[in-house]
C-alpha cells in the first residue's frame, strides 16, 4: 500500500495518524505541502528521521523545487522522486491511501 | 414554483413538482400530486409510500432503490419484490415519481 | 436513488473509509457517508473507521438546529442497519465493521458509550493491518 500525505505537519495531524496507522514497511510519499515534513532541521523532522528507519519514504521533488527548498535540504534516507517516480510508486504498491 | 391546492390550503412546489417542506405533507397532498402524476392510487401505492415516509423520518434521506425492493418483498411477496414492480406502480421510477407523491426532497444520489 | 442496476457479480473487494475531520465544519463527513452508502448497492466488504476528529461524527446528541444545517446523524442508522441486514441474511455477501481507533476516542475523553451506533473499538497497531489488508482506501 502507498501512503501519500500532502498536509504539512505544522499544520495538520494528517502525518502523525498517517505513521500511526500504516504498517512498518508500507512506503510514504510526501507531496504539496506534505514535503515540509521531509525537510532537515525543523521541529518536526523528528517524525520522518524515525519514519526512515522502518520503510521506504520518498518526497515529490516539483513540491520541494517549489517552495524554495532544495534536495539538499531533504532528511537522510528520504528518496526523491518526479512525476514519472509517482506513477512507478502507485502502480507499484498497488492500493493507494490519501491521507488529507 | 408553484403550488399545490389541497382543500384551500396551498403547499408549495419547486420546479419538478417535490413540496419544499417535508413536514407539510399530508394523505389528501398526496392524492393531489398523485393525480397530477396520472397516478391511481391503490394501496400498493400507498404502501411504498408509507414506507418512504418512515424511512426519511428516521434517517433524513430517501432509501437506495435496493432498500426499496426488499421493504417491498418482505411486505408483498417475492414477486412483487423488483424493480419492474415498483415501475408498474411508479412508470416514472420509484426516485422521481414515488418520493414526490410522498413528500421527500427529490434525491440526489444515484443509487 | 435512481433507476440502475450495475452487474457486479463475482467482484467483491474490501473498501476503507477513512473518517478523519469533525462534522460539519467541513464537507468530508457527509461526502465519506454518502460514499458508503452507495458502497453498499455494490454489496461489498466495507470498513467504515472513524479515527482522529472523525470519531466525532458518531458521537450522540447532534442539535443542528441552531447552525442552520442538516443533521446527518440520522443517516448513520443505515449503515448500522446495512451491517445487520448483511449479518443476518445469509444471501447477502457482504462484511461491514464500523471501527473507532481506540487511541482518537482516547484522546478526545470519549468512550465507547458517547456513541450513536454500536462501534468495534480496535487499537492503531490493530487497526493498521485491518487497512493495510483492504482493496481500496477512500481518505477523507
Amino acid at each position: 500500500m502507498l501512503h501519500t500525505v500532502n498536509k504539512s505537519p505544522f499544520e495538520r495531524n494528517s502525518l502523525d495518524t498517517c505513521l500511526r496507522l500504516s504498517k512498518e514497511g508500507s512506503a510514504i510519499l510526501l507531496i504539496e505541502d506534505g514535503v515540509i515534513a521531509a525537510i532537515k532541521g525543523t521541529a518536526e523532522s523528528s517524525k520522518i528521521e524515525g519514519a526512515v528507519a522502518n520503510r521506504p519514504v520518498y518526497v515529490l521533488g516539483p513540491d520541494v523545487k517549489a517552495r524554495g527548498l532544495t534536495e539538499d535540504q531533504v532528511i537522510d534516507g528520504v528518496k526523491v522522486v518526479d512525476y514519472d517516480g509517482f506513477v512507478d510508486l502507485a502502480e507499484e504498491h498497488g492500493a493507494h491511501n490519501a491521507w488529507l | 414554483m408553484g403550488a399545490y391546492s389541497v382543500n384551500g390550503t396551498d403547499f408549495e412546489h419547486d420546479e419538478e413538482g417535490y413540496i419544499l417542506d417535508v413536514n407539510n405533507w399530508n394523505e389528501d397532498l398526496a392524492k393531489v400530486i398523485a393525480d397530477e402524476e396520472g397516478l391511481d392510487m391503490t394501496d400498493e401505492h400507498w404502501e411504498v409510500v408509507s414506507f418512504l415516509r418512515e424511512y426519511y423520518n428516521e434517517y433524513q434521506i430517501a432509501p437506495a432503490v435496493r432498500v426499496l425492493v426488499k421493504a417491498v418483498k418482505k411486505k408483498f411477496g417475492k414477486d412483487k419484490g423488483s424493480n419492474k414492480y415498483l415501475y408498474e406502480l411508479f412508470p416514472y421510477g420509484p426516485a422521481k415519481q414515488a418520493c414526490k407523491v410522498a413528500g421527500l426532497p427529490k434525491p440526489t444520489g444515484c443509487v | 436513488m435512481a433507476e440502475y442496476e450495475f452487474d457486479t457479480e463475482g467482484v467483491k473487494k474490501t473498501f476503507t473509509f477513512m473518517n478523519r475531520k469533525a462534522p460539519y465544519g467541513t464537507v468530508y463527513a457527509l461526502e465519506v457517508l454518502e460514499t458508503v452508502l452507495i458502497s453498499a448497492a455494490f454489496e461489498q466488504h466495507a470498513n467504515i473507521v472513524f479515527a482522529d476528529d472523525g470519531v466525532y461524527q458518531l458521537k450522540a446528541g447532534h442539535d443542528t438546529a441552531d447552525i442552520g444545517m442538516k443533521n446527518f446523524s440520522p443517516t448513520f442508522g443505515i449503515i448500522e442497519m446495512e451491517k445487520e441486514d448483511a449479518d443476518e441474511d445469509e444471501d447477502i455477501d457482504m462484511n461491514w465493521r464500523i471501527i473507532v481507533e481506540k487511541e482518537s476516542m482516547e484522546a478526545r475523553g470519549l468512550t465507547e458509550d458517547d456513541f450513536k451506533v454500536d462501534v468495534e473499538v480496535i487499537a492503531a497497531a490493530e487497526l493498521a493491518d485491518i487497512i493495510d489488508a483492504s482493496d481500496c482506501v477512500i481518505g477523507g
